[in-house]
C-alpha cells in the first residue's frame, strides 16, 4: 500500500515563485528545447553549463532537491539499465581497461556510461521541474493551447487536453480506491504478497476486477455531471485565467536560448577538459 | 472474558513527511464476546482508523491489540488468522464484488481459509441465509443484483468466515429506511444466533440507540466516552458538543420535560417511548388519542 502512496510522478507541489508563475505554454516548449539542447551537447563543459542551469531553476523555484531525488527512485533500474549497456557495447580504440570471456570494458566505454547516466538524470529532473512547478490544470491549459494550430488539419486539441486533465485529474482517486479494495479483499484473506508469479497475477482480479467496474462507473457519472453543466466541447469557450505571457517568460526563454547557443558553439567548437 | 482488547493505540498517517496527522491518540477499550458495540463519532474522528486496527489491516503507530489474549503483531506471518476471526466489512462494501457468481464471491473468505469444499458450501448456504439471499440468487452474477442486494451478499461474504467478531463500517450507509431496517434486523439476528461480538460503526443515534448493548464515542482520536446508551445518551449536551446528537426521540422527550409534561426524558427508541407515554397516560392511550 505505501507503494501506491509513493508515486510522485506527475505531482504538483504548490508555490508562489517565478517558476510557478510562467506561462505553462513556455514552460511546456522550454522543456523541450531543454531536452534537445541535452541531446545535442557534448563534451564536459556542455554538461557543466547544463547542470548549472538546472540547478538555478531548482533553488529559483524553492522545491527541495530531496523530492527530485525520490521521484528519481522508480526508474533507477532503468537508469542503472542504460547505464550498464552503454560500458560494455562502447568499443575503444585503446587497449581495454578490463576483460573477461568476450566482453571489454574500455575507457570509452565508462565516459559514454557516466554521460548516459547523467543526460538521463538529467533530462528527468528537467521534466520533473515541469510538473512540479505547473498544476495538472495548468499543464492542459498550455497543451491545449499549444495543439490549437493543429486543429486546422483536425487534431482535436481541446478533446486531448481535455481528457489528459481527466486521467490526471483521477490517478490519486483511483489509487486511494485501490487501496481500498485491496483492504477490503484482505480482510477476507486475500493474499496479494506471497506467492509465485502466477499466483501473485491470480491475486490481482479480486483487485482490478472491482477497481475497473468503478473506474467505468466514475467514467459514467462524471459524463452525466458534465452533460448537466453544458459541457459541449471547447467551442466558444472562454477562461477564468486565460494565459498571457510576461517579463518572466521572456527572461526564461532568453537563457535558455543562450544555453543552446553555448551548447551549439561547444558541439561546433569543442573544449576538451581533462581529454574529454 | 474480552475477545478483543486494544491498549494504547496510536496511528500516524504519514510519519516523516509534511502531511503527517494523528489519527489515533491513545486509545484503550475491550470488546466482550458476545457483546453488540456502537461505535460513534463525528466525520474524521478516527472510526475507520481505529476499526481497521482490530483485524491487524493497520499496525499501530504505538499500542497493541490482542485477540483471544494474543498479540496480533507478535507473528506477523498469522496475521491472516486474525483477519478471519475478526471479520471486518468496509463501507460500501459493495463495490468489493468480483466473481462471476454470488456463490463464488461469498467463497472467495472460505476459500482463502482453505476449507474443504462442502464446508465452503456450507457456510455459503449458511452466511446466505443469514443476509436473506435466496437460492435461486447464488447463481446470478453479483451485478444483476440490486444495490441492497449486493451489499448483504458483501455482509455474507466476511459472515461466511464465522468470525468471532464481525465489524461493519456503516452497514447502512446510502440504503433507504427499509433497506436500513432490513440489514440492521439481519446483523441483529446473526448476532443472536452465532453469539459473535458485532461492532456497529454508525452515524445514527436511533441506529446505535436500538441495536447496541453498549456505546463507545470516539471524539479528537480518542475516546470520549462509553457506556450503555442510557449512559451515554443521558449526556446529550456534550455529545452535541462534539457534533454527535441524541436520537430524535430522546429530543421529544427533553422537550416535553422542558414543556412541563411529567415524562422521563431518558428514552433512546421509539418503543421506550410509547412505553414511556403510556405509562404517563396511564395505560389509556387509546382513549386519549
Amino acid at each position: 500500500m505505501a507503494m501506491l502512496k509513493d508515486i510522485t510522478l506527475g505531482q504538483y507541489f504548490p508555490g508562489n515563485t517565478p517558476l510557478h508563475r510562467m506561462d505553462p505554454r513556455m514552460k511546456i516548449l522550454l522543456t523541450i528545447a531543454y531536452i534537445v539542447v541535452l541531446f545535442v551537447a557534448d563534451g564536459l563543459v556542455s554538461y557543466l553549463a547544463i547542470i548549472a542551469f538546472l540547478c538555478t531553476a531548482i533553488a529559483i523555484s524553492h522545491i527541495k532537491p530531496k523530492m527530485i531525488l525520490r521521484g528519481m527512485k522508480t526508474l533507477i533500474f532503468i537508469i542503472a539499465l542504460t547505464g550498464i549497456l552503454n560500458m560494455f557495447y562502447t568499443k575503444g580504440e585503446g587497449k581495454p581497461l578490463l576483460s573477461f570471456w568476450n566482453v571489454a570494458i574500455y575507457k570509452e566505454g565508462i565516459v559514454t556510461a557516466v554521460f548516459m547516466i547523467v543526460r538521463i538524470i538529467l533530462l528527468i529532473s528537467g521534466t520533473f521541474m515541469l510538473t512540479y512547478t505547473t498544476s495538472p490544470l495548468q499543464l492542459t491549459d498550455g497543451i491545449e493551447s499549444l495543439l490549437k494550430p493543429l486543429e486546422k488539419i483536425h487534431v482535436p486539441a481541446h478533446e486531448l487536453a481535455m481528457m489528459m486533465s481527466i486521467a490526471l485529474r483521477f490517478i490519486p482517486t483511483l489509487i486511494e480506491e485501490a487501496d481500498k479494495i485491496m483492504s477490503a479483499q484482505k480482510a477476507r484473506g486475500a493474499d496479494f504478497e506471497s506467492g509465485g508469479l502466477l499466483r501473485r497475477a491470480k491475486a490481482l482480479i479480486p483487485l482490478l476486477v472491482p477497481l475497473f467496474i468503478s473506474a467505468f462507473r466514475r467514467a459514467d457519472e462524471l459524463a452525466v455531471a458534465m452533460e448537466c453543466r453544458c459541457y459541449h466541447g471547447g467551442e466558444g469557450r472562454t477562461r477564468m485565467r486565460s494565459l498571457k505571457f510576461g517579463t518572466v517568460d521572456l527572461w526564461a526563454l532568453l537563457t535558455v536560448a543562450a544555453l543552446a547557443a553555448a551548447v551549439i558553439l561547444l558541439k561546433v567548437f569543442p573544449l576538451e577538459v581533462f581529454g574529454i | 472474558m474480552a475477545v478483543i482488547r486494544a491498549e494504547n493505540l496510536t496511528y500516524v498517517y504519514g510519519a516523516g513527511t509534511p502531511f503527517e496527522r494523528k489519527a489515533l491518540d491513545g486509545v484503550s477499550f475491550e470488546i466482550e464476546r458476545g457483546e453488540f458495540v456502537g461505535l460513534i463519532g463525528h466525520t474524521g474522528s478516527g472510526k475507520s482508523t481505529l476499526i481497521q486496527h482490530l483485524n491487524g489491516l493497520l499496525r499501530p503507530t504505538e499500542g497493541r491489540v490482542f485477540v483471544d489474549d494474543r498479540d496480533i503483531w507478535e507473528d506477523e506471518k498469522s496475521i491472516r488468522e486474525v483477519r478471519f476471526k475478526v471479520g471486518l466489512v468496509f463501507q460500501y462494501p459493495e463495490y468489493q464484488l468480483f466473481e462471476e457468481t454470488v456463490e463464488k464471491d461469498i467463497a472467495f473468505g472460505p476459500k482463502n481459509m482453505g476449507l474443504s469444499d462442502e464446508e465452503i458450501a456450507e457456510r455459503v448456504r449458511e452466511a446466505a441465509r443469514f443476509v436473506g439471499i435466496d437460492e435461486e440468487s447464488l447463481s446470478k452474477s453479483p451485478f444483476e443484483l440490486s444495490g441492497g442486494q449486493k451489499r448483504r451478499v458483501a455482509i455474507a461474504g466476511v459472515i461466511a468466515m464465522r468470525p468471532e467478531v464481525l465489524i461493519l463500517d456503516e452497514p447502512t450507509a446510502g440504503l433507504d429506511p427499509r433497506g436500513r431496517r432490513e440489514i440492521l434486523g439481519r446483523i441483529d439476528d446473526y448476532h443472536r444466533e452465532s453469539g459473535a461480538a458485532v461492532i456497529i460503526v454508525t452515524h445514527s443515534m436511533e441506529e446505535a440507540a436500538r441495536y447496541a448493548s453498549r456505546i463507545i464515542v470516539l471524539d479528537d482520536n480518542g475516546i470520549n466516552c462509553t457506556g450503555t446508551p442510557a449512559e451515554v445518551f443521558a449526556r446529550a449536551d456534550e455529545l452535541e458538543r462534539i457534533g454527535l446528537d441524541v436520537p430524535m426521540v430522546t429530543k421529544v422527550f427533553r422537550e416535553l420535560k422542558r414543556l412541563g409534561v411529567a415524562v422521563d426524558p431518558a428514552v433512546y427508541t421509539v418503543e421506550d417511548g410509547v412505553r414511556e407515554l403510556l405509562r404517563v397516560k396511564g395505560g389509556n392511550v387509546r382513549g386519549n388519542a
